[in-house]
């Protein structure tokens, strides 16, 4: 049952060592200085040492800051935390396990009515700003010393290169032991409760019920490296490497001293020996502090490169991902609680009691009681009671304690309803906030989905536009087809006429040659020449011409009829051969008419077109 | 191991430019041996300068390999390799131009002789600065763009050279055939033509050890 319990924060230190190692060895595996497998198994050793060897202090803090003392709180609190990692990973929200944690923590206490370590907590905030501008700090520092080093020595590039490896690993492996001594606080700090209470004989050395606890989530940590780490360390890997060899090196460095720092007792007591303040035990963020020497290196060159976005994204994070944790953690426990029946907390043996000793030696009866929740001061509570019990009447003490436990039950029921209330309001938010950067990413989908409909549109208009013209082309090259087609038909008709003529002058000629009489002769030749002016003055020509000036201008006789309708159609041909620049005698051959009455006829058109006296005809026709 | 592997390649590159020194020293040689008609000495150096590119071939594919196979310079390996390609053009080209000297045999009036030597000389000048400014891409990148302007120097001044020796070719000396002339002007481009070489790795070099210091 217990690994049960276990189990959400086994999955916290899988995700973990699934993504934080790539910080430690991504960039030795994403250049493919060392392979993969080398990577995983150093790390995993170095995270498991670290974790046991040296995870006591960060827990101890997260342990301070609210100690969740039953198993199902806790097993809640890091299934919370990591659930809030993935789903925030999963919006590509800015997230980090440790922040999940310290909120679960804080959304634990909240529903417990466990009041939160202030202190605790300021100590742990003021960490996460710190962790990577000491990164940062660290990372300058650090890629001047190689820098000066390298100018110095000036090695042969695949000198240097060799180093840089050798270097890489050992780097790696520190960074691996570091990561596993501070972060094993945010996979298993909550579980402390259920630590064995027996030691583990390991011939060489011992176990402790935490160190026991321990081991199981490096192992965990260490299962992600090796299950899940690859991809991510090929890409974390190679963005981190866009640098260079060395300062790839400098910043896993700068990260690994930073984790170190923060979670070596041994370093924070030496600290103490000089008389300096205490380094605090607490969890940071791997990928941020990564972050943090990254830009300290970006500083170093001239602020090139720095992705600014990517720091305020943290700075959010560090709200964000507490309140959400701690939220999700509140109504998780009171689910798990209220539905599962399930404790997520054990409520103190008793309360502190304070008991004033100078009161205690006047008077037996006048005891005068302070109440506190703090499970830390429990023993001495149940000390101070077994006194109690010896000195004084013990029924006395009894009804006094179920007093104080009947008031706590009150005070409880107010904060658990106060924070209720807030906790819904602030995941009514959150909801909103969520649904607003959702609806954002559906909104910009939105735009573009009308954006393309509208190119779309525009493309579709354009097509049929296009067609119109084709449409346009094709009928204009029909109607040209059938005028051509009635040209040839007229030709052919024409020059049938023309033999039936040509036939008929023959027989003419024929009649006058054979005719003896003179007078008879003249009568024929007359006819004849009848016949000549006759068909010199046929319309079938000129019907074939005007038919195919009608044909071609078509539009100009529109608009012709729409500046005077009352035009005649021997006036609009006049028009279009005067449109077409034909002189007045040419017209007059074309429609066998007197040149006289093609100036008359001009006049006259000139006046119903309103054709000014100033302006030539021709001009303004040709303007039409 | 990995550092011995280091080591050999270090070795390895340091002879490769020494092959590269070497050869473009015999082409020098050459020229000047087949301008004052020294038939003998000539195809020693024709011979030499043979040896000497197969030899940069083999070191340059040994270099390949080792890099290759050992994963190493991970970041720089392809620009490397491109590097000792280009430097690996420069005795092709200086090989091939003795080669044709032997084959077409041009004849150069003596009083271009003096004007196809200064040409040479411009020319594995520019080679000979070029050596330096790759040996400190390897050891000291800040100093590979002090070196460089030196190859730019005498890549112009072989510019220069091979104009003069055309311009004297097809304005002052009338006695020569157009063919001759036409065939003295490719033997000036060719000669030219390793400065132009040296001028592509300088290029390639500075963008190099940009890189590196970024």
């Amino acid at each position: 049952m217990i690994l049960f319990f276990l189990s959400s924060g086994l999955f916290l230190g899988w995700s973990l060592g699934a993504n934080d190692a790539a910080n430690v060895f991504g960039s030795a595996v994403g250049t493919k200085m060392i392979t993969f497998r080398k990577a995983a198994i150093i790390a995993g050793i170095f995270v498991v040492i670290g974790a046991v060897a040296q995870g006591a202090g960060t827990s101890h803090t997260l342990n301070s800051l609210g100690n969740i003392n039953a198993i199902a709180g806790a097993f809640t609190a890091a299934l919370t935390a990591a659930i809030t990692v993935f789903i925030m990973t999963k919006f590509k929200l800015p997230v980090s396990t440790t922040q999940a944690i310290v909120g679960s923590i804080i959304g634990w206490n909240f529903y417990t009515g466990n009041p939160t370590d202030i202190n605790s907590l300021t100590k742990i905030v003021t960490t996460w700003i710190a962790g990577p501008i000491i990164g940062a700090i660290f990372s300058i520092i650090l890629y001047l010393c190689v820098k000066f080093v390298l100018k110095k020595t000036k090695p042969h590039l695949l000198k240097l290169d060799a180093i840089l490896r050798v270097l890489l690993i050992i780097v790696g492996a520190f960074g691996s032991y570091s990561l596993g001594a501070n972060n094993i606080a945010n996979v298993m700090g909550v579980f402390l409760s259920a630590a064995p209470k027996t030691s583990l004989d390991l011939v060489f050395f011992e176990l402790n019920g935490v160190q026991q606890l321990f081991l199981i989530g490096g192992i965990a940590i260490a299962i992600g490296i090796f299950t899940y780490s690859k991809r991510v360390m090929e890409r974390v890997g190679n963005s981190i490497v866009q640098l260079s060899s060395e300062a790839a090196l400098v910043v896993v460095l700068a990260h690994s001293l930073v984790l170190f720092i923060f979670s070596s007792q041994s370093l924070s007591n030496l600290i103490v020996s000089f008389g300096l303040p205490p380094i605090p035990m607490v969890p940071v963020s791997s990928s941020q502090v990564i972050v943090g020497a990254i830009v300290g290196i970006g500083f170093l060159k001239g602020g090139r490169g720095i992705k600014f976005g990517v720091v305020g994204e943290i700075s959010i994070g560090w709200i964000t991902t507490p309140i959400i944790a701690g939220v999700f953690a509140f109504f998780s426990l009171f689910f798990v609680n209220n539905v599962f029946k399930l404790e997520v907390y054990k409520a103190p043996l008793s309360s502190v009691i304070q008991i004033d000793d100078n009161l205690t030696q006047k008077d037996s009866t006048k005891t005068n009681i302070v109440i506190n929740n703090s499970e830390k001061n429990a023993a001495l509570i149940k000390e101070e009671i077994v006194k109690d019990e010896i000195n004084y009447d013990s029924t006395l003490i009894a009804e006094k304690k179920l007093n104080i436990i009947g008031k706590n039950a009150k005070k409880d029921n107010f904060w658990k309803k106060l924070t209720f209330f807030f906790s819904v309001i602030i995941v009514l938010l959150l909801i909103r906030i969520i649904y607003s950067f959702n609806n954002s990413g559906v909104d910009k989908n939105r735009e573009i989905v009308k954006k393309s409909e509208e190119i779309s549109n525009a493309q579709q208009e354009l097509i049929k536009s296009e067609l119109k013209n084709l449409n346009l082309k094709r009928a204009h090259l029909q109607n040209q087809l059938e005028f051509k087609n009635r040209e040839i038909v007229n030709f052919a008709l024409h020059v049938i006429r023309k033999n039936d003529i040509f036939l008929e002058l023959k027989k003419n000629i024929d009649k006058i040659y054979n005719e003896k009489d003179i007078e008879n002769q003249r009568k024929y030749i007359k006819e004849l020449l009848v016949l000549v002016n006759q068909n010199l003055n046929s319309d079938k020509d000129r019907e074939t011409l005007n038919l195919h000036i009608e044909e071609e201008n078509h539009d100009f006789f529109n608009r012709l009829y729409q500046l005077n309708p009352s035009l005649t159609n021997n006036e609009k041909r006049l028009s279009a051969l005067i449109r077409l620049d034909f002189s007045s005698k040419d017209i007059a051959s074309i429609l066998n008419i007197s040149t006289k009455s093609i100036e008359m006829n001009r006049y006259r058109l000139r006046k119903k077109l309103n054709v000014p006296s100033s302006e030539n005809i021709k001009k303004f026709i040709s303007k039409i | 191991m990995l550092f011995k592997t280091a080591n050999n390649l270090i070795s390895a590159i340091n002879k490769f430019l020494d092959t590269i020194d070497q050869g473009i020293l015999v082409f020098k040689e050459g020229v000047n041996n087949y301008l004052n008609k020294e038939e003998s000495k000539f195809s020693e150096k024709i011979e030499l300068i043979l040896k000497l590119e197969s030899q940069a071939d083999e070191t340059r594919r040994q270099i390949e390999n080792d890099l290759y196979i050992h994963s190493l310079l991970p970041q720089f390996r392809g620009d490397v390799l491109v590097l000792l390609e280009k430097l690996d053009d420069i005795i092709d080209t200086a090989k091939e131009d003795l080669l044709q000297f032997d084959v077409e045999g041009p004849q150069i009036p003596l009083e271009l002789n003096d004007d196809f030597s200064k040409l040479t000389d411009a020319s594995v000048l520019s080679v000979e600065s070029l050596i330096p400014a790759v040996r400190a891409y390897f050891n000291d990148v800040n100093a590979v763009k002090d070196k460089l302007h030196r190859v730019y120097f005498y890549e112009k001044e072989s510019d220069k050279l091979a104009d003069n020796i055309k311009r004297r070719l097809f304005k002052e000396l009338h006695d020569l055939k157009l063919s001759e002339k036409i065939h003295l002007r490719y033997f000036a481009l060719h000669i030219e033509n390793i400065s132009d070489v040296a001028e592509e790795v300088a290029n390639l070099l500075a963008i190099m050890s940009i890189k590196r210091s970024l």
